[in-house]
């Protein structure tokens, strides 16, 4: 018998992540200032996003590991949401007295699990890399011991978590059953082959992969664990998780739909298309009546989610480009608005309701003024970058013959603009009521800056962004 | 006729036993109906020819997972059941949506066809022995999934430790 060591170069950016986390699990050891630790991680991301444009494209493994522009662009939201998830924690965790270095090397095992999940070539590397990304959240979003949020949230994750992993493995063996094969290609080209793409056990499968994919992107129906799990758990950890897994959710998707299933393509946007509707009525009607900040973003998030579904359901490359633009500006803007509410936690005050910011803009004007960037770019307003991510997402449907679709999402935009404008409306209109002190640090600020700047440089020169994700996209 | 016959048994005790386990209010009948049903699932790979997965099945589940699940049973001394108003009444609903999904995986898997069989036949398993036929593919065609799967068991570990062995500060 002889074996052959597979060529390991196109992997090497999870090789020297792998790496990266291991080493930092060990530098807790040594290290006591666990800013130090965090320092290290982020260093060692760059170094990573470096190991990313030198490693060679291509498959490995068989297919089962595929490096492509598709899988790269989604890496790079990965890092991003990384290194800014990292920036907002250093001084938040201090604050909530959790600060442990294990906490670096879980959100960079959770991170490898989403690289490993935007790379996969085969249905089965697809799940455990699902499960490394969602194990490692699920340890991180019950990171505060003594909060007794902080645990219900990491609970009702894994419990949810747990239950939609058995759907997808069920939507997984279906197939495996159908064609003989876990490999995404190979899939594609049996159902093709042997005109299976009516077949109604198949449509099951898809079904089932919707609700396993759904959870992770939490879409409505899916979407219950979301505002429980993104309230309770750490700040600085929700902001990751409502960037990364979902970013990891929407490669998957793609992927597994565009390539696996390009032959059922109408019986699958027949089921997203409901799903996102539901989604972006659910994300934006219950948003209104939160009171939570954490909550009402945990709410739009599942919005945002739901015009991402409209890249998707229009099946064709400038829909997915325009998803992948879409997510990155999510990333950017997301994250810029929790590195605000970070700031507003202090010893002694959570600071997580929306009536903390009544006045804030005249006790703290520049937190309001970044504040009021990024709700305008969530809304959608220009000349942020929220208003060109929508504006693409929509031009494409509108391109694939869906424009009631987009007329629907254009009015739930609407709606949405009335809870992002009333944190707004609290900041600038009202006087203030309770005595807010900001948590300011050098890393949050850094944090703040990138945020900003990307957002407001997104939306005055938003082509590069999506020729970027267009030509990554090219070779799919 | 006889094959049908053991799956249809081994089918059906699994159900029950699945059904029993998530039933009981008394956790300790859980843990034993789960060794029952951990040994039907050793019978059924048996029944397939997997010898080496039916060896595994026992000693991993039944011998390890379902020990520790006793002995946590037997620390957290759980004299009575924690009862707490149910957040939403909803038995009706989710048992229609049960019985709706069923009736739709059922109506849908009428149309199932099964794919050719791939190389590895009965015969050849045989020939090859299970184990290493098994051993083989794990770590040649299956590498990178095995390996994925070690870092899965890491984070568990460190998990396990950061929620459970950190001393709380309140």
């Amino acid at each position: 018998m002889n074996f052959q060591l597979p060529d390991l170069a196109p992997m090497m950016p999870e090789l020297v992540m792998t790496a990266l986390a291991l080493v930092v699990l060990l530098a807790d050891l040594l290290i006591r200032k666990k800013e130090v630790i965090a320092l290290i991680s982020m260093a060692g991301v760059a170094f990573v996003a470096l190991t990313l444009f030198y490693a060679p494209g291509g498959a490995t493994f068989g297919t089962m590991y595929i490096s492509d522009g598709y899988s790269t662009f989604f890496k790079v939201i990965f890092f991003i949401n990384v290194i800014l998830s990292v920036l907002i924690s250093i001084k938040y965790i201090a604050v909530e007295r959790v600060n442990y270095g294990e906490y670096y090397s879980l959100i960079l095992f959770s991170t490898i699990g989403m690289m490993i999940m935007a790379s996969a070539g085969d249905l089965i590397v697809l799940y455990l890399g699902l499960e490394l990304m969602a194990l490692s959240t699920y340890v991180l979003a019950g990171f505060i011991r003594h909060d007794i949020k902080s645990n219900e949230a990491a609970l009702k994750y894994f419990l949810l978590g747990a239950f939609s992993s058995a759907f997808l493995l069920y939507g997984i063996s279906l197939v495996y059953g159908l064609t003989g094969t876990t490999d995404i290609k190979a899939i594609a080209s049996f159902i093709s082959e042997k005109g299976l793409a009516d077949n109604l056990s198949l449509l099951l499968s898809v079904a089932f992969l919707v609700v396993a994919f759904g959870f992770k992107i939490a879409a409505a129906p899916f979407h219950m664990w979301a505002p429980d799990v993104y309230e309770g758990a750490p700040t600085s950890i929700t902001a990751f998780m409502s960037v990364g897994p979902k970013a990891a959710g929407f490669a998957v998707l793609g992927r597994v739909f565009m390539v696996a299933f390009a032959s059922a393509k109408v019986d699958w946007a027949v089921i997203l298309i409901p799903v996102a509707i539901l989604t972006m009525a659910v994300g934006n009607i219950v948003a209104l009546s939160q009171t939570n900040i954490k909550r009402m973003l945990a709410y739009s998030s599942i919005a945002h989610a739901g015009y991402a579904l409209l890249g998707i359901i229009t099946a064709n490359n400038d829909g997915l480009a325009s998803m992948m633009n879409y997510l990155m500006i999510y990333a950017f803007m997301n994250i810029g608005a929790f590195a605000v509410i970070i700031m507003l936690r202090s010893e002694g005050f959570k600071g997580d309701n929306i009536s903390d910011y009544e006045g804030l803009a005249k006790t703290h004007p520049l937190a309001a003024m970044l504040m009021l960037i990024f709700m305008f770019s969530l809304t959608g307003i220009p000349p942020t970058a929220g208003f060109i991510g929508k504006l693409y997402i929509f031009m494409s449907a509108i391109n694939a013959g869906y424009t009631w679709l987009v007329v629907i999402a254009v009015i739930f935009s609407a709606i949405s603009a009335y809870f992002y404008l009333r944190i707004v409306m609290y900041m600038y209109m009202k006087e203030p009521k309770t005595d807010v002190s900001l948590t300011t640090s050098f890393s949050n600020g850094v944090a703040l800056a990138v945020t900003t700047v990307a957002v407001l440089v997104i939306g005055v020169l938003p082509a590069s962004l999506l020729e970027l994700a267009k030509a990554a996209i090219s070779g799919f | 006729m006889i094959q049908q016959a053991f799956f249809a048994y081994f089918a059906f005790v699994i159900t029950i036993l699945s059904l029993l386990i998530v039933t009981r209010k008394n956790p300790v009948h859980s843990v034993m109906w789960m060794l029952l049903l951990f040994f039907h699932i050793a019978g059924m790979y048996l029944f397939l020819n997997a010898e080496f997965m039916a060896a595994i099945q026992v000693i991993v589940y039944a011998g390890g997972i379902l020990v520790l699940f006793l002995f946590a049973v037997l620390l957290v001394n759980i004299r009575e059941e924690l009862q707490i108003g149910k957040y939403i009444g909803a038995a009706p609903t989710s048992f229609t949506f049960a019985v709706g999904l069923f009736v739709v995986i059922v109506m849908s898997l009428r149309s199932f066809v099964a794919a050719p069989p791939g190389i590895y036949s009965i015969e050849l398993i045989k020939q090859e022995t299970h184990t290493k036929a098994l051993g083989k593919l794990l770590y040649t065609e299956f590498l990178y999934p095995f390996e994925v799967a070690s870092l899965i068991l890491l984070v568990a570990i460190i998990g396990a430790i950061v929620l459970a062995k950190r001393r709380l500060k309140s």
